[in-house]
C-alpha cells in the first residue's frame, strides 16, 4: 500500500494512504478530541468536535472523516481551532440536560470531560433543551433519556452496523431531529434485543441500563431474605477497570470478597452453571447427532446453535422465527443457576425458596430482560430476582465504601461455587464452543481433545466468524456412528455476524453441526453491561485475561467439576433427564420483525 | 469589479430555432475531448449556487473508470425565492435533457435521473412524455442513456448533492463526508455527476453557440447568461435572464419599486445587500450565484426577514451536525432575546461570531452559508434588531 507524507503541528509524518487525519495525529501522540467517533463504528463526522486546520483552507476539517493527503500541512491546536471547538462543545451543552450530579454517567461522560477541558461557560448561549422530555423506562433492560442525547448517532450506528438490529434511528430534522425507534414506539415494543451495545457506545447518559441495585441493597438489608449472588465469568476480567486496575486485570478473589462484604449470604459462581450448561448442551448435541445421523429423524434440526446469549436469543426469535428449532433448548447459565438456587440449593441449605433472592451480576443488559421472561420460573419461583451489570456492581462496591484494591482474595462459597476453566472461557467468543468440544469429545471417545493443553485455538480469536472441523475417531462403542465423522463447527459474535451465519443456515446450505453465537462483539467480555469504554483493544485484553484464568484452573473440563458430578448424583439424575428438562431447559417464542 | 450594466438576454428560453436534439446529434459527431474543452473554455459554472466550474467537474467524472456511472439532474429547487428551474423544465425541457445526454456521452455514463422536488410532481406526466421522445432520438443516435424521474420528499437539504444521493438510496437525506466526492463514489457507490437544471440547459447553449460566443456574454469574473428568480417588492416579479456581471443599483433601478431598502441575492443562503452598497456590488461577485433575488422596500422589517430565514434554517437543517443543528437555534433564540431585551445588544456580536464558527465547521453548505444572510443583515440593520 502506498504511503503519503504530511505535516502535523510542524512534524513530518508518513502514513498509509487512506489514513484519516485523526489516526495520523494519534501516531505522533497528538490527541484530537472526538465525540461521535468510535473505533467500532463507521465514520459519521457529525459532532464536529475534532476539527483541525488544513493550511490553505478557510474551513476547518473534521479530522475523523477526512483522509490525510500528500503534502497537507495541518494544525491541531490554534486559536481558530480552540475557539471553534469551544463553541461546538458549548452548543452541545446548550441542548443538553446538564444535571450532571444526578446523572448515572456522572464522571464517566465524554461531553462532561470535554466541557471541563474547554472550560465551557454554560451561560454563554441560551438553553435550547426541549422541555417535557420523558425518560423511556418501558424496557426491562434499557432506559432512554433524550434530554441527555447529543445526537452523535453512535447508538444508531451500533445498532445498525454492529448488531444489524436497527432498533434505533435518527428521526425528523432540524431542531426536531432526535434518536428514535421504529414508529416512535417505546423500547419494550420495538424489535430490540436488549444487547445494550447502544448503552456501551453512548458517550453520555442518554442510554443507560435499567438499574436494579437499589432493590438488591434492600434485599441485602432484609434479614428475612437469603441473598445469593453469582457472577458471570467475564465480570471478573472487567470489573477492575472501574476500580483503578489496568484493563485486563483479573480480580476474581477481590470480587468475591467484595460480594461477601456487601452482605451477600452466599457468593457463588455462574461458571458452575456454565459447566452445567456444557453437560446439558453437550449431551443435547450428541443426542441430536444420534437422531439425525443414525435414526434419520428429520424433525431434529442441525446445526444446533447455542442459547446462552439472551440478546442473540431474542434476535433469532425476531429475525428467524421459523428456525427456532436450531436453538439448543438449554437455558442460559444465569437461568440454570437461578432455577437451581430455588431448588437444589434451597433444599441442601434447608431454606425456603420464597426467602431466597437470587442476584446475577452480568456483563449484559439483555440478562435483565431474560430474568424477566415469563417462562423463567420453572421451580415455581423466579429463577433470577435481579440482574445487575458489571457497572452497577462496580458502583455498589464504591457505595459500600470498600477499598477494593486492598481487599483480601477469597474463594466462592459452596455449593455451586466450584467451576472449571471450561466454565470461565464462556466469557470470550468461542469459549462455549471450546468448552463443549472438550467435554463432548471426551464423552464420545473417552479421551481428551487432541489439542495441546486442551486449547482449541482454531475457535479462538476475534474474527467475526470462525469455522473449524474436528475429526472424530476412536469412538466408544455407544458412539460408533460418529466414527471418522468430521464435526463442523462455527463461532459468530456480534449480531451482524450472527445474521451472516443464520442466513447460511436458513438457506439450508450450511454443513455445520454446532454453532456458537454470542450477541455482543467479543462475546460477554464485550457485553453491553461492561465498563465503558469498551473497544477492540480493551476486548482483546479482557479475552487474554479470560484465557489466563482458564489456564490457572486445575480442572479445565466441565464434566470433571466435582460439584457437577455431585449435582447429577444427588439431584438431577442424568443429563437431559426429567429434572433437567423441567428446570434447565426452556422454549422460545416466534416474534415479529417489526 | 467588472460591471457590464444590465443586459437582458434571451438565450435559455429562446424557442428552438435548431431543435435541441439536433444539437445533441451534431455534438456527438465531434470529438469528446474537444467538446469538453469547449465547455471548459466557456467558463460555465454551476448554476445551483455553489458555482463550481462545470467543465472541471465533468473532466473529473470523465476520468473515473466504472461499469456504471450516473448523471443526476438536480431539480430539487428548494432555495426560498427561486423558481427558475421549474420554468426551464416546463418550457424548454429538451435543453435540459440534451444537457444530460451530452454529459452522459462525454463522461461515458450509463443512466440518468431527474431528481424532482416533490412540489413539482405535477410536472411528471409532461416530463415523462419528453423522456419518451428523447428515448426515440437517443436510439437513433446510438446513445444508450435511459433517464428516470425520481421524486424527492421535500427536505431543503436534499438539494445538497450528497444528501440528494442519500435520499435516492432510500436513506435519510443527510449530507455525506467529502471526500469521497460524488464523482468518485456517488449514487450506489458509483461515479455520479450531479448538475443543476440550469447548468445542464446552459451546456446545451454552449454546444449550440460555441464557447467563444457564450464566453462573450458576462464578464471576466463570471461568464455567460443566468436566470434570476425575482420576488418581493417589485412590480416585475418572475424569471429574467441577464448577462452576468450587473450592478445591484442597475438591477434595482429597473426592477425595484422605487423604495428599495435591501436586496437578498442568492436566496436565504445568500447575502443581503443594503441600499448603501447597491452602487458598489456586482451580483454574483463575492456573493452567491443561485439567482434567487428578493427585493425589500422600506416597509419591511429586517428583523422579521432574518427571523423568517432563521426559522427556515432551524427547520431545514438535517439535524446531523452540531454547528448547524444547534447553531441555527441559537441564532434564532438569540435575536429574539435581544429583541425583547433579555440579552444586551452586544450579544449580536457573539451571535455573529457563532455564525462564523458555523461557517468553518458545518458539514455541508447549509450550515456554512447561514452566516451570509445573518451577518449581512445584522451588521447592516443593527437598529432594527434591538429592543
Amino acid at each position: 500500500m502506498s504511503t503519503i507524507k504530511l505535516i502535523i503541528d510542524g512534524q513530518e509524518i508518513e502514513v498509509k494512504n487512506g489514513t484519516t487525519i485523526l489516526e495520523a495525529a494519534k501516531k505522533i501522540n497528538v490527541n484530537i478530541p472526538t465525540l461521535c467517533h468510535h473505533e467500532d463504528l463507521c465514520v459519521a463526522g457529525n459532532c464536529r468536535v475534532c476539527v483541525v486546520e488544513v493550511k490553505g483552507r478557510e474551513r476547518l476539517e473534521a479530522s475523523c472523516a477526512v483522509p490525510a493527503e500528500e503534502g497537507m500541512d495541518i494544525l491541531t491546536n490554534s486559536a481558530k481551532i480552540r475557539n471553534a471547538r469551544k463553541d461546538i462543545v458549548s452548543l452541545l451543552v446548550s441542548e443538553h440536560n446538564t444535571q450532571c450530579t444526578t446523572c448515572y454517567r456522572n464522571t464517566n461522560c465524554e461531553l462532561q470531560e470535554l466541557a471541563a477541558e474547554y472550560n465551557v461557560d454554560g451561560n454563554k448561549y441560551l438553553s435550547v433543551l426541549k422541555e417535557g422530555i420523558e425518560i423511556d423506562t418501558s424496557s426491562w433492560s434499557i432506559e432512554k433519556d433524550d434530554s441527555k442525547c447529543i445526537h452523535c448517532q453512535r447508538c444508531v450506528r451500533t445498532c445498525a452496523e454492529l448488531q444489524h438490529v436497527n432498533a434505533l434511528t435518527a428521526a425528523f430534522k432540524g431542531n426536531e431531529m432526535k434518536i428514535s425507534t421504529f414508529g416512535e414506539l417505546p423500547f419494550n415494543e420495538v424489535v430490540c434485543t436488549n444487547c445494550g451495545q447502544c448503552v456501551n457506545h453512548c458517550p453520555t447518559g442518554a442510554l443507560t441500563e435499567r438499574r436494579y441495585f437499589d432493590q438488591v441493597w434492600e434485599a441485602l438489608g432484609d434479614h428475612s431474605k437469603h441473598v445469593v449472588m453469582n457472577t458471570a465469568p467475564s465480570v471478573r476480567v472487567a470489573l477492575g477497570e472501574m476500580l483503578g486496575y489496568e484493563v485486563g486485570t483479573r480480580v476474581t478473589g477481590k470480587m468475591v470478597t467484595a460480594m461477601k462484604k456487601i452482605g451477600a449470604d452466599s457468593v457463588l459462581d455462574t461458571d458452575f452453571s456454565a459447566d452445567l450448561t456444557i453437560i446439558e448442551e453437550g449431551h443435547e448435541l450428541l443426542s441430536r447427532l444420534r437422531k439425525v445421523l443414525l435414526k434419520k429423524d428429520t424433525n431434529i434440526k442441525l446445526p444446533m446453535i447455542t442459547s446462552c446469549s439472551p440478546g442473540w436469543v431474542k434476535f433469532i426469535e425476531h429475525m428467524y422465527p421459523n428456525h427456532l428449532g436450531h436453538l439448543s433448548t438449554c437455558k442460559s447459565p444465569q437461568q440454570m443457576f437461578g432455577a437451581l438456587t430455588k431448588t437444589y440449593y434451597a433444599e441442601k441449605k434447608g431454606i425456603d425458596p420464597k426467602d431466597i433472592v437470587s442476584v446475577a451480576i452480568m456483563p449484559c443488559a439483555a440478562k435483565k430482560y431474560e430474568a424477566n421472561r415469563a417462562e423463567m420460573n420453572d421451580s415455581g419461583y423466579r429463577d433470577i430476582d435481579a440482574g445487575l451489570t458489571t457497572r452497577e456492581f462496580g458502583l455498589m462496591i464504591k457505595q459500600a465504601g470498600l477499598n477494593f484494591q486492598n481487599l483480601e482474595d477469597s474463594e466462592f462459597d459452596s455449593i455451586m461455587g466450584e467451576s472449571t476453566g471450561a466454565g470461565v472461557i464462556f466469557g470470550a467468543t468461542g469459549g462455549v464452543m471450546e468448552a463443549a468440544l472438550r467435554t463432548a469429545y471426551t464423552i464420545v471417545t473417552g479421551r481428551n481433545v487432541p489439542f495441546k493443553n486442551l486449547n482449541i485455538t482454531a475457535v479462538r480469536g476475534t474474527e467475526g466468524i470462525r469455522k473449524a472441523s474436528i475429526k472424530i475417531d476412536g469412538c466408544l462403542e455407544e458412539w460408533a456412528f460418529l466414527e471418522g465423522a468430521e464435526l463442523n463447527v462455527a463461532v459468530a459474535h456480534g449480531l451482524k455476524n450472527a445474521r451472516t451465519i443464520m442466513d447460511e443456515v436458513a438457506s439450508g446450505k450450511s454443513n455445520y453441526h454446532f454453532i456458537e453465537v454470542m450477541g455482543c462483539p467479543g462475546g460477554c467480555i464485550g457485553g453491553g453491561g461492561q465498563p465503558i469504554p469498551t473497544n477492540a483493544d480493551i476486548r482483546a485484553k479482557r479475552i487474554q485475561a479470560i484465557y489466563e484464568e482458564d489456564m490457572s484452573k486445575s480442572i479445565r473440563m466441565s464434566h470433571e467439576n466435582p460439584e457437577i458430578v455431585r449435582i447429577y448424583k444427588e439431584f438431577l439424575g442424568e443429563p437431559l433427564g426429567e429434572k433437567s428438562h423441567k428446570l434447565l431447559h426452556t422454549h422460545y417464542h416466534k416474534r415479529n420483525r417489526y | 469589479m467588472s460591471n457590464k450594466g444590465l443586459r437582458k438576454v434571451d438565450i435559455l428560453f429562446s424557442q428552438y430555432s435548431v431543435a435541441p436534439y439536433q444539437i445533441l446529434k451534431q455534438t456527438m459527431k465531434k470529438n469528446k475531448a474537444d467538446v469538453l474543452t469547449e465547455i471548459n473554455e466557456s467558463g460555465l459554472r454551476g448554476r445551483g449556487g455553489a458555482g463550481f466550474p462545470t467543465g472541471m467537474k465533468w473532466q473529473i467524472m470523465a476520468d473515473e473508470k466504472a461499469e456504471e456511472k450516473y448523471i443526476i439532474c438536480n431539480a430539487d429547487e428548494g432555495e426560498p425565492g427561486t423558481f427558475k428551474d421549474r420554468k426551464l423544465l416546463v418550457e424548454v425541457p429538451r435543453k435540459v435533457i440534451s444537457g444530460m445526454a451530452i454529459a452522459a456521452w462525454i463522461t461515458n455514463s450509463t443512466k440518468g435521473y431527474i431528481y424532482l422536488r416533490a412540489e413539482y410532481n405535477y410536472l411528471i406526466p409532461a416530463l415523462k412524455k419528453e423522456l419518451e421522445v428523447f428515448e426515440e432520438y437517443s436510439k437513433q443516435f446510438g446513445l444508450d442513456f435511459p433517464i428516470e424521474i425520481f421524486s424527492g420528499s421535500g427536505a431543503y437539504v436534499c438539494g445538497e448533492e450528497t444528501a440528494l444521493i442519500e435520499s435516492m438510496e432510500g436513506k435519510r437525506g443527510e449530507p455525506r463526508n467529502k471526500p469521497p466526492f460524488p464523482t468518485q463514489e456517488g449514487y450506489l457507490g458509483k461515479p455520479t455527476l450531479v448538475n443543476n437544471v440550469e447548468t445542464l440547459a446552459s451546456v446545451s447553449m454552449v454546444c449550440r453557440y460555441g464557447s467563444e460566443k457564450y464566453k462573450s456574454l458576462g464578464t471576466d469574473a463570471q461568464r455567460g447568461s443566468k436566470l434570476f428568480s425575482l420576488s418581493g417588492d417589485s412590480p416585475k416579479e418572475g424569471v429574467h435572464e441577464f448577462e452576468l456581471g450587473m450592478k445591484v443599483s442597475d438591477f434595482v433601478a429597473e426592477y425595484g419599486d422605487g423604495d428599495t431598502k435591501a436586496i437578498q441575492v442568492g436566496g436565504v443562503a445568500g447575502y443581503c445587500i443594503p441600499r448603501k452598497n447597491f452602487e458598489n456590488t456586482i451580483i454574483g461577485e463575492g456573493n452567491t450565484t443561485g439567482g434567487a433575488t428578493m427585493i425589500f422596500n422600506s416597509t419591511r422589517s429586517m428583523y422579521n426577514v432574518i427571523h423568517n430565514y432563521l426559522e427556515f434554517f432551524v427547520e431545514e437543517s438535517c439535524g446531523q451536525c452540531t454547528p448547524c443543528r444547534v447553531g441555527t437555534q441559537q441564532l434564532l433564540k438569540g435575536i429574539e432575546a435581544v429583541k425583547v431585551g433579555d440579552k444586551p445588544e452586544c450579544y449580536l456580536q457573539d451571535l455573529i461570531k457563532l455564525s462564523k464558527t458555523m461557517k468553518i465547521t458545518s458539514k455541508c453548505g447549509l450550515g456554512q452559508s447561514v452566516t451570509n444572510s445573518f451577518t449581512s443583515i445584522i451588521t447592516n440593520f443593527p437598529e432594527e434588531m434591538i429592543y
